[in-house]
């Protein structure tokens, strides 16, 4: 059996009087895909942003690679090996695609601000390096020929792509995805499942993806979670939520 | 200097390259965003294990490699490792799909393959149960390979580390391979896509191809200083005679781009001296060169609308070194600092000395402006069985109507219904297992039959006309050539592909396929809304664009009384591309009019019965191998005739 990279264990979170999760528990498997779906409002951005710290849950744990995340803040979890993408594009559009994703490198960035001034011995070799890295995810997710494209001259598909590769830059363990297909034609689709199962294959990156597309989930997607109202109502494999008359009458609709 | 001596092949001459050019740079490729260089005795190294890798895993002579991918050392390097060991290899088209490849790999028996990456890996791994020869593929690029487990499958990687271990235990096997190879056996075959019928494999000689490649080097005095930018398909004949003949005789660099789709931009980054496309290339550059200069300031549109007119008043004659008066020659200057230079430098063509354009005919005024604006284009005459190796344009005799010359060693002769022959050292071997189509091919004095129809004007120029099965008659007897009106319409940048038929009718019909780049852009300056390609072709406003360039051509035909009667009176905008993957194209881009004819069949039929619109639903082949279906209105508007005017 593999390990869990992470445990969800009965998590609630409210604003005020509004219960956006009630009592979630779920656990992502090491080098496995997994799917959060549900209706608009369902809670399931909420979820993520617990996961990687930016909520605080007034009840339950989250459990990462062993251990018990405590008032944890967005940038620990991201050291510790959590990045994400945003559901509204956050890249910094005047900057050109390889600065942003050289700036998914920054926690790896060593040298102090006087040595990067200087620019000189260690500092140099680990710009290399780091440069380095950057070109191999370009080339992973084959954007050579946009490599110093302003990113907001670019369709929004490929800035997906960007927003994933400065994700990757930062070396994750686990990858969390805020609607990477949103807004996508079927071309652009096609192309973004197979760069994540591609990064989920070639470096054994976990995947927690948020999508509404239920081609792409069942088609990507190990396991699939299932939240209406801030509940977990579902969990399974996809063939398992297909099947899954709860699912089937919360998300796609009941026929009256 | 390397002499080539009696006996070349292609790897002998790369060892005499390895010995006495050793540092010079004999390729080069972007990768993570680096270009990386290996010199001859690197690349040589390269060939020797590569080629111990595959003696090792069972590559012998008589076999036949399979070499499929883009433009990457590697795959270069796989075409002389086969040569090496007395194996043939033979390239295909990497875009080809699972069917095409399927017939090459079965016809040419192959046992053995490397290709490029993940994708090719898919496209062989389907094809694997109709191949029962093949049995080992080999790739560069292992992405998204990890967890793939056939047993076909092995790495370039390990192949080259078995490669060197082979090597170390056999360290006289490469050099004696190389020594025993024959100049006269078949140093590669090449699949023509040929515009009919299924492709035939060209089996062509070492000493074909060096021969060809010595008389072209010494003719345009390439250098081993001169470096060539290398993105064409590995399996055009074209590439081959560039990149890899040329290369190694004259010892100049090949630079590989990092992917397809930043050809451009290395292309600047090179910035190669000698430069080779076919014309639909420097089409599309032009193109793309117009549309950026509608987004222009105003300044910069006049300044270069006046480049333009200077360019066209003397640009060509200054090229020539003709006599241009003295106030010509400054304006040309001026507008060559402030436009020209600027324009050369964003195309990366800068440094170019010569560029050659083959594979198709050329519109004269496509191949005028870039000759005014300073590039040294020419065009030169060949096909795939004669080594690309037929007539060039020499310096300073360049028209835009001819293919120039006949090379040193090649005849020519026009046969009796019109058809070109050609007799040269640089001719195919055969047809691969094709006995009676190489007889067929051949006169009894043993011309090759070219299958285009030309004649040799009184300089001694060939001029081409047209494929000779293609020119027609119209009922009234004028003479109709399809090719010829195409290339005239080809010429505006909204039309891309242009289909014409009249033979054995009593007037001249078209089907258009716009650029959807110069479409799409004219239409969002005109504020117009569209969703996708079927629905600009179906714009009223488009049809009206696309009308003032048909009643542009057909203006300029009826100046000329031959062919005023070809004056295209209808035409309707396609709702899809013709595509290669749906066989409506060659894969180098020619249309299979025979093909298109038929399947649109109740198209060409409505043309010429009057009808105003006609439906008609299509099959499409998507990349992936699905077919889908397409259906559309697809509108026929009439065009202007006009009265024959003579201008003399």
């Amino acid at each position: 059996m593999t390990e869990n990279i992470l445990n969800v264990n009965k998590v609630s979170l409210s604003f005020g009087g509004v219960a956006a999760l009630k009592n979630v528990s779920f656990q992502v498997e090491e080098h496995k895909i997994l799917a959060i779906i549900g209706p608009n409002g369902a809670g399931k951005s909420s979820l993520l942003n617990v996961v990687n710290g930016v909520y605080k849950p007034q009840k339950g744990q989250v459990i990462f690679k062993g251990k018990t995340w405590k008032n944890v803040v967005p940038y620990e979890a991201a050291r510790s090996g959590i990045a994400r993408t945003f559901q509204n594009i956050a890249l910094f559009k005047g900057m050109s695609v390889l600065d942003n994703i050289l700036t998914g490198r920054n926690l790896k960035m060593r040298a102090g601000l006087l040595s990067q001034a200087i620019y000189l011995g260690k500092c140099q070799r680990e710009e290399t390096n780091h440069r380095k890295a950057v070109e191999q995810i370009i080339d992973f997710l084959q954007i050579q020929h946009i490599r110093k494209t302003p990113v907001g001259r670019l369709p929004y598909g490929l800035q997906k792509r960007v927003e994933l590769a400065r994700a990757l830059a930062a070396e994750p363990e686990l990858l969390l995805l805020d609607e990477p297909m949103a807004g996508m034609n079927v071309e652009e689709k096609e192309d973004m499942s197979r760069f994540i199962l591609d990064v989920n294959e070639e470096y054994g990156t976990s995947v927690i993806l948020i999508e509404h597309d239920m081609g792409v989930v069942m088609d990507i997607s190990d396991k699939v979670v299932v939240l209406d109202y801030g509940k977990k109502i579902g969990e399974g494999t996809p063939e398992e939520i297909r099947n899954n008359q709860e699912v089937i009458d919360a998300y796609l609709g009941v026929a009256r | 200097m390397i002499t080539v001596e009696t006996d070349a092949t292609f790897p002998k001459l790369i060892l005499d390259r390895a010995r006495f050019q050793p540092d010079g740079i004999a390729i080069r490729e972007k990768d993570l965003g680096i270009w990386q260089s290996w010199s001859w005795s690197q690349a040589k190294d390269e060939i020797r294990y590569l080629a111990c890798g595959l003696a090792s895993e069972g590559l012998s002579q008589g076999m036949n490699l399979a070499i499929v991918g883009d433009n990457r050392p590697r795959l270069y390097w796989a075409m002389a490792a086969a040569q090496s060991l007395g194996a043939v290899p033979v390239p295909i088209y990497q875009d080809a799909i699972a069917d095409e490849v399927a017939y090459i790999l079965d016809n040419a028996e192959i046992g053995f393959a490397i290709v490029e990456n993940q994708e090719q890996v898919d496209k062989l791994l389907e094809i694997t149960s109709q191949v029962k020869t093949l049995n080992k593929i080999y790739y560069d690029d292992p992405r998204g390979l990890k967890n793939y487990r056939e047993d076909q499958l092995s790495s370039y990687d390990k192949l080259r580390q078995v490669g060197i271990e082979y090597n170390q235990r056999n360290p006289t096997f490469f050099l004696e391979s190389v020594k025993s190879g024959k100049s006269s056996t078949t140093s590669i075959i090449l699949y023509t896509s040929g515009t009919t019928g299924k492709p035939k494999g060209v089996c062509l000689s070492h000493q074909a191809w060096i021969r060809a490649a010595k008389v072209d080097v010494e003719f345009d005095e390439l250098k081993s200083s001169d470096s060539i930018l290398s993105y064409l398909p590995m399996a055009w004949v074209g590439d081959h005679l560039f990149s890899f003949a040329q290369s190694i005789v004259a010892g100049f660099t090949v630079n590989c781009p990092e992917s397809s789709d930043t050809v451009m931009a290395d292309l600047r980054e090179i910035g190669p001296t000698y430069y080779f496309a076919p014309p639909r290339v420097f089409e599309d550059l032009l193109t793309r060169v117009m549309i950026r200069m509608e987004d222009a300031s105003q300044l910069k549109k006049k300044l270069f609308s006046w480049g333009l007119k200077v360019a066209k008043k003397s640009g060509v004659d200054i090229m020539d070194k003709k006599p241009v008066s003295l106030k010509n020659k400054i304006l040309y200057e001026t507008a060559n600092i402030m436009v020209f230079r600027p324009l050369l430098n964003v195309l990366g063509l800068s440094r170019v000395r010569v560029a050659y354009t083959a594979g198709a005919a050329i519109g004269p005024d496509l191949f005028e402006f870039y000759r005014s604006i300073g590039v040294n284009l020419k065009q030169l005459y060949g096909q795939t069985e004669t080594a690309a190796h037929v007539c060039r344009q020499s310096d300073g005799d360049v028209r835009n109507d001819t293919v120039g010359k006949p090379m040193t060693g090649v005849e020519i002769k026009v046969g009796g219904d019109g058809e070109i022959l050609v007799k040269s050292e640089s001719m195919l071997n055969e047809y691969y297992k094709l006995p009676n189509e190489t007889q067929s091919s051949l006169t009894s004095e043993g011309f090759f039959k070219t299958g285009d129809a030309g004649f040799i004007d009184s300089q001694g120029h060939l001029k081409i006309i047209d494929r000779s099965k293609d020119i027609g008659r119209l009922t009234d007897g004028a003479m109709f050539s399809p090719q010829f009106l195409e290339n005239k319409l080809k010429f505006f940048s909204y039309i891309k592909e242009a289909v014409c038929f009249g033979d054995k009718r009593e007037k001249v019909c078209a089907f258009i396929n716009i650029d959807l780049e110069a479409v799409g852009n004219w239409a969002e300056k005109q504020g117009l809304a569209y969703a996708g390609y079927i629905e600009l072709t179906g714009k009223r406003e488009v049809y009206s664009l696309i009308g003032d360039c048909v009643a542009k051509v057909n203006k300029e035909l009826a100046q000329d009384s031959e062919l005023a009667n070809s004056q295209i009176s209808r035409f309707l905008i396609l709702h899809k591309e013709l595509d290669a993957d749906d066989n409506e194209l060659t894969r180098t881009k020619k249309v299979r009019r025979k093909f298109v004819e038929d399947k649109y069949s109740p198209l060409v039929q409505a043309m010429f019965k009057g009808l105003d619109m006609c439906e008609i639903t299509t099959s499409v082949k998507f990349e992936d191998g699905r077919t889908g279906e397409i259906s559309a209105n697809v509108f026929i508007q009439n065009t202007a005739r006009n009265a024959f005017e003579s201008t003399s």
